[in-house]
């Protein structure tokens, strides 16, 4: 660790770590310097000027190398002429800023005059207002009157498609560059750049097709003011009138901590829906970032079963009649469901000594369980991703890959096709024994070795017998890691399910395939299940479905493929009458004779040696690392295992 | 005197190789291969030599502040030569071209970079193929490459065309864009020589320091003393252009009277008419009023600040009494707002507001409160920008207001 | 055909002038060769270039857009572009390119009916002594033309037109 640094700012002592930037000393003392080119996840650039400061430092003499001092015996400071950015200084011992002299305030002030020159102020119709920094800057210290007195104001393209997912508004952009900063800096997919220069300067891009990344939302939330907007959100509702909780992504496994922003809609009658997902920082999982997938995750399935078409207490009875009358019940889940879902539906399992499945096409759990961190990466690390395209498969941890490479890390990729990690890896290969045979020969040499990978068993023991320090399964659902931890037994196809009663719960793909074998199916689901009653009645045979809540309705928790236990809240009452998973099946229970927990959180410590309390701690020191909209996290960075 | 830079004005086809070597041609580069590289760096800092590129920084301390803990080093020399009224880099570079290169051998040698480029401006697509077919016939002649005159050093000098750009000028913005980047200006420090061309120590010179060095080695730097001030040494050449006889390059020692060079060289004002304004540095300066004072002030880094200038890079233009300045502003306000990289809020708005104002102005449109705006304005980006351009931009702006009011009364 | 198709030699002279994993310093010197047919950078060629250097076209976009001597749309075969700042400005190249736009029939910007001279209106050229002047920057490179009139300035459109011709 190196040494804290101590200095002052606006009176008031602050020590921090070496290396660190003014502005993020002034935040750790509640003391906010505006901002909009600096983000604190990137390298400085001082380009807007908004963060001027004074800085002054202490004297030395020049023969002796001692600290001069004043007649009073404080020391000396010298002030140099010009204001500075904070942005681009690291603190230095003795140090002392001020951002809120009037010398400082009238810099920024002048700086925000410039912004505005041209900025169209159309606040009342912009998707960022409410947490736009240029908004709120004018408003605490923009002049009334534009002095620009020029009947013709610059004007520009107020509508370009960047991509299907992304527009952009060239009139609100004042050329900060984050955009631009985080694609070509973090994403290593430079396909947002610069065009013309001077004032003509516009963001632009000319890539076939476009702002074609996965992590492009990103751009939304760290553009300062409104010029970069998802379509999705578009004119969807002001920030103001949303609630926002917190939740985890179920779209892989990673588990990017996220919050649902939920409002009153009119479209849907008036019910409280999800109008976007943003990311939650945690800087374990996912830093404060989210991929694409995550954050036009829908979650407004329509066509879905909101009660049990024969009512709920026939449904439950015809359920436990049809698995208690079975000689061999048998009961399959996907991890797609929450711990706590899963706890239960093992239980009765369990209790009736029936067979308890999770349908996984990736094996190799009873491996991961041992193990499981990847962590944060770097020089002296060597990575192995083989079988798995994470830039698909697990965005973030794609990212996090493509980042341990920046600080020095080295990375084979072993996958039958081409993928976009493969620029980054100092070995590229084909084939899965060709990989395993460099990932040998890197970590010999290696301190923390990581292996990601998607495939069998047999991969997963071939993965497992290079020892790594630790050994992640790149699982197509959010909680396949929770159900080889409650000790599932994994089927990668549904023979077993040939003429048996069976217990289905999970996505409505799992009940369709169930159906196509099973005798009589009991479906546990939160998706629509359209197809599949349409398959039941083209087969025949029998099923009942259980409609169960989906994570926007519930609490409970999602375990990471890296072996994080991290909890979700109901942000949207829930549809119908639909219910809590673990209700249904301990209500299943019952009528079997068993009797199981209905409260998420005793379920919870049935399972685990830690409560709901474990999880919601949090880690006020990240905050620092915020910028943009990503939101805070308030709610609990989760425990890993 | 002798020149010391524009040789070839004395001695025919001096841009020969022959001829070069004939006259003592890469005699300072030979003597430095002898001596330790810091010894040469010392001779160069003895000599006082100031950088020729617009800030007078001095060459040889910048050549010691290189990072001898990162390897590899580059010697970069600034080609591009694009501030309005200057066109003495292009003279030397077609004219006198083994001077300058001698020059860029002796920089490299001295801060132990094996690899120099000469980012040339764009505009310079001839002189840059010139200049490559120099450096083969100077490489062929055993002055480039492997084990140089039997010695352990090696070298290698590229060109590298810049494409219209003046910001590339700028030190880092013209590293920016050997990079392959867009030509904008990094934050500093980190400085060039701690951190330069691929974050390497690089050695960022001007066209003209470079090729003063090889007279420096060769006669020492007592011998160089001999012309200019004790704080500003050697000769320098003075662009003259604008409303002069005889505009063009002129070298002097440093040290010479604004009276000297416009009226003795320059051959005076045209028409009969008479001096207004002296722009030292180009489009960047302050306009200095050309009463007697000014005139009889030393051309040196010291002297002009005394009459609210800077020498900059000496491109002196001169501006005589039928000029309107409201004119001369918007001229220079087209030039900076179309130079402007874009990278910082206040040069990037700042240019284009006070090329809307000046216009209105010059139109006739203006009222008093148009020109008292364009004043604040110009102090608002005054201090707050990333480099020098969005500064430069203010200088004729303010400095026209200020000094020539008569031209502003509405 | 694609520029390292025509000129694979040249590139990798070019190329070897820079350190092997900083290619991309190579860009300015490829859109240069990338102009030597029609006068201007296609979106094949932007896209040519980036795959050649590891960049994205947007990159290589961003970087044509930066510079005023490269240009991704078609012009006049030869650009005749005339200094009229400060320096040439006080020697009357404001003048001079007014009767010589009249001459010509067309406004700065603006390209002769015959597709053969695009005049347009550049930054100092640090040919400040010997104005007025231009530059013609055409497919084969750029020259520069000092202490011109009109008269020699018809003049030599009239040889730039009978080379055209017979290049044809
Ligand atoms: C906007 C701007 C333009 C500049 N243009 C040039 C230039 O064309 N040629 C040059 O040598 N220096 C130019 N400079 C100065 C360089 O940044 C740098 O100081 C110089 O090349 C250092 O060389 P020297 O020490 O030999 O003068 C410019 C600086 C600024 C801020
Ligand atoms: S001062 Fe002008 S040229 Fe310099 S960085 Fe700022 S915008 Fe670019
Ligand atoms: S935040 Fe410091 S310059 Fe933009």
């Amino acid at each position: 660790m190196t040494k804290d640094i101590t200095l002052t700012i606006d009176g008031k002592e602050v020590s921090v770590p070496a290396g660190t930037l003014i502005p993020d000393a002034a935040k750790k003392i509640g003391i906010d310097i505006p901002v909009f080119c600096y983000h604190p996840k990137m390298e400085p650039v001082g380009m807007c000027r908004q963060c001027l400061v004074e800085i002054g430092r202490p004297a030395f003499d020049r023969t002796t190398g001692e600290a001069v001092l004043e007649e009073d015996g404080s020391p000396k400071i010298n002030w140099g002429w010009k204001l500075e950015t904070s942005c681009t200084n690291p603190v230095s011992e003795g140090m002392v800023v001020n951002t809120k002299s009037e010398k400082a305030v009238k810099g920024q002030n002048e700086m925000l005059e410039f912004q505005l020159l041209s900025h169209p102020l159309d606040c009342p119709v912009c998707d960022k207002g409410g947490e736009c920094l240029l908004q709120d800057l004018t408003l605490a210290h923009g002049g009334t009157e534009s002095r620009f007195n020029f009947d013709e104001k610059r004007h520009a393209e107020k509508k370009v498609a960047l991509s299907d997912l992304i527009w952009l508004d060239r009139e609100r952009c004042i050329q900060c560059g984050r955009c631009v900063r985080f694609q070509s800096e973090i994403v290593g997919e430079a396909v947002l750049g610069f065009e013309a220069r001077g004032s003509h300067t516009q963001i632009m891009t000319t890539s076939e097709p476009g702002f074609d990344s996965a992590f492009s939302g990103n751009t939304t939330d760290i553009c300062p003011v409104g010029a970069l907007t998802t379509a999705q959100f578009r004119f969807g509702a002001r920030p103001w009138e949303m609630e926002a909780t917190a939740s985890v992504c179920t779209e892989c496994p990673v588990g990017c901590n996220t919050v649902l922003n939920t409002r009153r809609d009119v479209k849907t009658g008036g019910k409280v829906v999800v109008k976007r997902v943003m990311p939650r920082q945690n800087e374990s999982v996912n830093e404060t970032w989210i991929c694409d997938k995550g954050r036009f995750t829908d979650f407004s399935a329509d066509s879905r079963l909101t009660a049990p078409s024969i009512g709920w207490t026939d449904a439950i009875a015809s359920a436990a009649q049809n698995l208690s009358a079975a000689d061999e019940p048998i009961f399959v889940v996907d991890g797609s469901l929450p711990n706590e879902d899963l706890f239960n539906i093992k239980s009765l399992a369990d209790e009736v000594g029936a067979k308890a499945y999770c349908y996984s096409e990736v094996g190799g759990g009873e491996l991961t369980t041992k193990s499981g961190t990847y962590g944060k990466s770097g020089a002296g690390d060597a990575i192995l991703v083989i079988g798995s395209d994470l830039y698909v498969d697990a965005p973030i941890f794609w990212l996090r890959a493509k980042q341990a490479v920046d600080r020095g890390a080295t990375l084979i990729v072993a996958t039958e096709e081409e993928t976009r990690l493969d620029n980054f890896a100092s070995t590229v290969v084909r084939d899965f024994a060709q990989g395993l045979e460099a990932a040998k020969e890197a970590f010999s040499k290696a301190e923390n070795t990581v292996i990601l990978y998607k495939g069998d068993d047999a991969l997963a023991q071939s993965c497992a017998d290079l020892n790594p320090t630790s050994l992640v399964g790149v699982w197509n659902d959010a909680n396949t890691q929770g159900a080889w931890e409650m000790g599932y037994e994994a089927i990668s196809d549904l023979d077993v399910l040939k003429g048996k009663t069976v217990y289905v719960a999970g996505k409505s793909a799992l009940v369709a395939s169930a159906l196509e074998v099973a005798k009589f199916v009991v479906a546990q689901t939160a998706e629509d299940v359209q197809i599949a009653v349409s398959i039941t009645e083209a087969s025949g045979s029998k099923c009942v479905t259980l409609p169960s809540r989906n994570i926007s309705e519930s609490l409970g928790t999602f375990t990471s493929a890296e072996r994080r236990v991290q909890l979700f809240h109901p942000a949207v009452p829930a549809e119908g009458d639909t219910l809590p998973g673990f209700v249904i099946t301990a209500q299943v229970a019952e009528k079997m004779g068993v009797t199981l927990d209905i409260e998420a959180e005793d379920i919870f410590a049935n399972f685990f040696d830690l409560s709901y309390a474990d999880l919601s701690k949090t880690n006020p020191e990240e905050k620092l690392l915020i910028g943009g909209n990503c939101y805070e996290n308030t709610q609990g960075v989760g425990v890993q295992l | 005197m002798d020149y010391m830079l524009l040789r070839h004005r004395d001695i025919n086809n001096i841009n020969q190789i022959d001829t070069f070597l004939k006259e003592d041609g890469f005699e300072g580069f030979k003597k430095a291969l002898k001596m330790e590289t810091v010894d040469v760096t010392n001779e160069v800092k003895a000599a006082g030599l100031r950088g020729r590129g617009g800030a007078g920084f001095p060459a040889g301390v910048k050549w010691s502040f290189m990072d001898n803990n990162n390897w590899p080093h580059y010697v970069v020399a600034n080609a591009d030569e694009s501030e309005p009224g200057t066109f003495k880099d292009r003279e030397i570079m077609e004219s006198n071209p083994f001077q300058f290169l001698e020059g860029i051998a002796i920089a490299s040698y001295a801060v132990g970079a094996n690899a120099a480029y000469v980012y040339l401006r764009g505009e310079f697509w001839e002189v840059a193929h010139f200049l490559d077919e120099k450096i083969e016939e100077m490489e062929k002649a055993g002055f480039l490459g492997e084990n140089i005159q039997g010695s352990e050093y090696s070298l290698k000098i590229y060109t590298h065309l810049g494409a219209g750009a003046y910001i590339c000028g700028e030190e880092t913005a013209l590293l920016e864009s050997m990079e392959g980047k867009r030509g904008q200006p990094r934050v500093r420090p980190p400085f060039p020589p701690s951190e330069g061309l691929y974050n390497k120590p690089t050695v960022v010179n001007n066209v003209e320091t470079l090729s003063s060095v090889p007279y420096i080695i060769k006669n020492g730097a007592e011998g160089y003393r001999k012309f200019g001030t004790e704080k500003s040494p050697g000769t320098k050449i003075f662009s003259l252009s604008g409303n002069v006889n005889n505009p063009g390059n002129y070298e002097l020692p440093l040290g010479t009277t604004f009276r000297e060079l416009i009226f003795t060289h320059g051959g005076g004002i045209p028409d009969g008419k008479s001096i207004k304004a002296i722009m030292p540095a180009g489009a960047s300066s302050s306009l200095i009023v050309a009463n007697d004072e000014a005139l009889d002030t030393a051309m040196d880094y010291e002297s002009v600040p005394n009459v609210g200038g800077d020498l900059g890079s000496a491109s002196v233009i001169v501006v005589d009494d039928s000029v309107s300045l409201d004119w001369l502003i918007t001229k220079t306000m087209d030039f900076f707002h179309h130079e402007s990289c874009g990278k910082c809020t206040p040069c990037r708005e700042g240019s284009y507001w006070m090329k809307k104002l000046t216009e209105r102005i010059h139109s006739g449109e203006g009222t008093e409160k148009d020109v008292e705006l364009l004043k604040d304005v110009a102090y608002q980006i005054q201090g707050k920008t990333l480099c020098a351009l969005g500064e430069f931009s203010t200088m004729a702006v303010v400095t026209s207001i200020e000094r020539f009011p008569e031209d502003f009364k509405i | 055909m694609s520029l390292a198709e025509k000129y694979p030699q040249e590139i990798e002279k070019i190329l070897a002038k820079y350190p092997p994993e900083h290619k991309r310093s190579a860009v300015m010197a490829l859109l240069y060769m990338a102009m030597r047919e029609g006068g201007y950078i296609s979106k094949a060629d932007k896209a040519d270039i980036a795959s050649m250097l590891d960049m994205t076209t947007t990159e290589v976009s961003s970087i044509v857009g930066f510079y005023s001597l490269f240009h991704d749309e078609k012009a006049g075969q030869y650009r005749l572009q005339v200094c009229t700042d400060i320096g040439c400005a006080l020697k009357g190249a404001d003048q001079y390119l007014a009767d010589l736009c009249e001459k010509l029939d067309v406004k700065p910007g603006e390209t002769t009916e015959d597709g053969l001279i695009t005049i347009e209106e550049v930054k100092c050229l640090a040919a400040c002594d010997k104005a007025p002047m231009f530059q013609v920057q055409s497919p084969e490179g750029i020259k520069y033309h000092e202490k011109m009139t009109v008269d020699t300035t018809l003049a030599l459109i009239e040889e730039l037109r009978k080379d055209a011709q017979e290049a044809k």
